[in-house]
């Protein structure tokens, strides 16, 4: 009789919370995104200035690429803020999203210890830069988490002619996990990461890494939203979702993005619109 | 929470972002372990009092669940959840509904397996005078968890250690999201994830001293409990 | 709560309690009937206890049987229990007697009345708010034998109740023990203290070995036992 009352109580008090939070969420959206726009802190200076515009709170899940796509593929998020073009264009080709909107680039860069063992600091091609990395053997850290920028990374190789996953060797290690925790690794072990922009300059841990190389067009890193699909998803918030997307896309939104800067300098680059990004 | 600002900081000028971060720790374990505890002490003193078939075996897996990576238990809540899986109608993934659910799941082992022993214990003690007193199954398992009652605020409070510590699941079901979901533990792994590693160990000994707190208020609570009650 | 039936007498008919091949109670036959209080006597290891147990019910018999007012069954049974070293629940001392009320029954608002009555009839009505467990020995057993009254029982077993406690504290839980039986109550007691059996008994159960030897009215058993183990039990003599 007791243990019956108890687990009526227990029954109530979960009613009572998903009922709570279906009511809390009545205005407020889920973006899944990658951790290289939280992290940068872009989302921090945008959404709000989005919230005191159209009262929409967005709650950003932020992921690797590959698995904030994943997210919104099991309709865990109403849309996806990624950079991974080819794995977006397949998204939406699956029938899980329904459009692609590029917003904004920023780029990537060589970041390794300042000594530079391979050799290759202030060169402007990353492709030459990686095969004496690897000639070298001089310690890479690689993602590994199938993020985009781990999907950069395998695609830079691939242009430097280098097939990694048959070449690497000790140098090259793969640590499963996100870009903080790859340039703490690099910061820890004096090797070569490729991390976007945004995440160095806001990365604190820098110890005795630096900037090796940068601006080669290759390394540009493009962002697209997608609203997941509502026919896939009914609950998806089609219509608030939307207005995100709009608002991104918009000249306002596009000036919030452009304003964001980090010690004065400028970490994405609004390009909505632009013929194919 | 402010860039460059150090824990310490943020604590004595009173960063709302801190204070939400903290507030939303406590109500997320405590509410896990306040449920793990209606559902786990009944559980618990029934594994004590009742011999069924396979009674034993249930105990062994009870307590080797006590150990639960807490990864896996946020991936199976996370796929439980999720739109795409079974009770994903109910819409409460990446919210702290989530999060509690899944930290209830994780600490209810840690209840059931201490509330059985402490009760079982309890119970070699009282059983002659109950069963004397002709007091039915209901009524033996009420008096034991109120008899037990100073033993089991520790078996609540190991559950509260595992909550507050553990990130894995809250990670997993909760998202991090700012201002929403983001806890203690979440809080630390995004800092260590910027490199802000000052910042990462002010807010881990901001949390520690939490532990410490609740550890404290809880002892106080036994100690005044058990002279007025003995 | 109670029935209008009688638990009374408790016959034992031929009752045996075996426990890994051995008997520590062999082939009892014995009728408790109403009136003085009956005491179990005899050497440690005699079944004294077990056989209170199985009066009790708490334990069942491996052979032969056990009446209670003619029935099989001690549930429902208005017997109360007073072990040799009672659980004190871990409450004030009001707080186990309200515990003994609540349990066969009695209303909550019936209840403070009959805590205060139940505590002054053991002496305890100054310590009423105390926890149960921080009494002394001699307190303790007190309050024990209140919550077994608080159970308003017809027969009230008690397990050696004076086992350990000091003279003061032994004559306080006899005097209590001879007003329960003054007002009606049935009494079953286990004592090793021929002194105590002399002081309250009205018949004797003596027991060696988990069998009945002997079984007669006070006056008779130390006047003129009528076996030798008896007899040299009476004397002070060692009985094996």
């Amino acid at each position: 009789m007791l243990n019956r009352r108890l687990i009526f109580a227990a029954t109530l008090v979960l009613a009572g919370g998903i009922n709570g939070a279906a009511l809390a969420q009545d205005k407020s959206i889920v973006v899944s995104s990658t951790t290289s726009t939280t992290d940068s802190g872009l989302f921090g200076h945008i959404l709000p200035l989005f919230k005191q515009k159209t009262g929409i709170d967005v709650k950003v899940v932020s992921q690797g690429t590959g698995q904030a796509l994943d997210t919104g593929r099991r309709g865990d998020s109403d849309a996806v803020f990624v950079h991974a073009k080819a794995q977006e264009e397949k998204f939406v080709a699956e029938g899980f999203g329904v459009k692609r909107f590029p917003v904004m680039y920023n780029d990537f860069i060589l970041i390794g210890p300042k000594s530079d063992p391979a050799g290759v600091k202030g060169g402007k091609d990353i492709t030459a830069a990686l095969k004496t990395i690897k000639e070298k053997g001089a310690a890479f850290i690689s993602r590994g988490d199938k993020s985009g920028t781990h999907t950069a990374e395998l695609n830079l190789w691939k242009a430097a002619g280098i097939d990694i996953a048959k070449d690497k060797g000790d140098w090259y290690k793969e640590i499963g996990q996100g870009m903080g925790a790859a340039l703490n690794t690099a910061s820890a072990s004096n090797g070569y990461v490729l991390s976007d922009r945004g995440t160095w300059l806001n990365f604190k841990n820098r110890g005795e890494l630096d900037v090796i190389v940068e601006g080669d067009r290759r390394l540009f890193n493009q962002y697209g939203v997608i609203l997941v699909n509502p026919e896939k998803h009914p609950h998806v918030k089609k219509e608030l979702s939307q207005a995100f997307i709009d608002w991104l896309v918009s000249p306002e939104g596009q000036k919030a993005i452009a304003d964001y800067k980090v010690n004065g300098q400028q970490l994405f680059f609004p390009n909505a619109g632009a013929p194919g990004a | 929470m402010p860039a460059g600002a150090s824990a310490l900081e943020m604590v004595l000028t009173g960063d709302p972002g801190l204070y939400s971060i903290v507030g939303l720790s406590l109500y997320v374990s405590l509410s896990a372990v306040a449920l793990a505890a209606i559902v786990g002490f009944p559980l618990g003193a029934f594994l004590a009092l009742v011999r069924f078939p396979g009674r034993g075996p249930l105990v062994v897996v009870i307590n080797a669940f006590m150990g639960l990576p807490p990864v896996v238990v946020g991936l199976a809540v996370f796929l439980l959840l999720s739109r795409s899986g079974p009770l994903g109608f109910l819409g409460i993934l990446f919210t702290p509904r989530a999060m509690i659910f899944a930290q209830a799941l994780l600490v209810l082992p840690i209840i059931v397996a201490l509330a059985r022993q402490t009760i079982e214990d309890l119970w070699a003690e009282y059983r002659d005078e109950l069963t004397a007193m002709g007091i039915g199954p209901a009524g033996r398992v009420a008096t034991l968890l109120w008899d037990g009652r100073f033993s089991l605020v520790t078996t609540l409070l190991a559950g509260f250690g595992r909550a507050a510590a553990e990130v894995g699941t809250v990670m997993i079901v909760g998202g991090n999201i700012d201002g929403f979901t983001r806890m203690m533990t979440t809080a630390i792994a995004l800092e260590t994830s910027k490199g802000d590693l000052p910042l990462a160990i002010g807010l881990g000994l901001v949390l520690i001293t939490l532990v410490i707190g609740v550890n404290a208020i809880a002892w106080g609570v036994r100690r005044v409990g058990e002279l007025r009650a003995g | 709560m109670h029935g209008n039936f009688s638990d009374l007498p408790i016959e034992f008919a031929g009752a045996s309690v075996r426990a890994g091949g051995v008997a520590i109670l062999d082939r009892i036959s014995l009728v408790i009937a109403p009136g003085a209080p009956t005491l179990l006597i005899g050497p440690n290891g005699s079944g004294k206890s077990t056989l209170i147990r199985l009066g009790m019910g708490l334990i069942a018999a491996s052979e032969g049987r056990v009446l209670w007012g003619g029935r099989t069954s001690a549930d429902g049974a208005r017997c109360a229990m007073v072990f040799q070293r009672p659980v004190m629940l871990r409450r004030t001392a009001a707080a186990n007697i309200d515990y003994a009320l609540a349990s066969t029954g009695v209303s909550r608002r019936a209840r403070p009345k009959r805590i205060e009555q139940l505590l002054a009839d053991v002496g305890l009505q100054a310590l009423a708010d105390r926890p149960a467990r921080r009494l002394s020995g001699g307190e303790q057993q007190r309050l024990a034998l209140a919550r077994a009254r608080a159970r308003d029982p017809e027969v009230l077993f008690l397990d050696e109740p004076t086992a350990s406690l000091d003279p003061a504290a032994t004559k306080a839980v006899e005097d209590i023990v001879r007003a329960t039986a003054a007002a009606g109550v049935k009494i079953v007691m286990a004592t090793h203290d021929l002194g105590q059996a002399r002081r309250l008994a009205g018949d004797i159960v003596f027991l060696v070995r988990g069998r009945v030897v002997e079984h007669a009215p006070a006056e008779r058993f130390f006047t003129s036992p009528s076996t030798s183990e008896a007899a040299a039990f009476v004397r002070g003599d060692l009985v094996i």
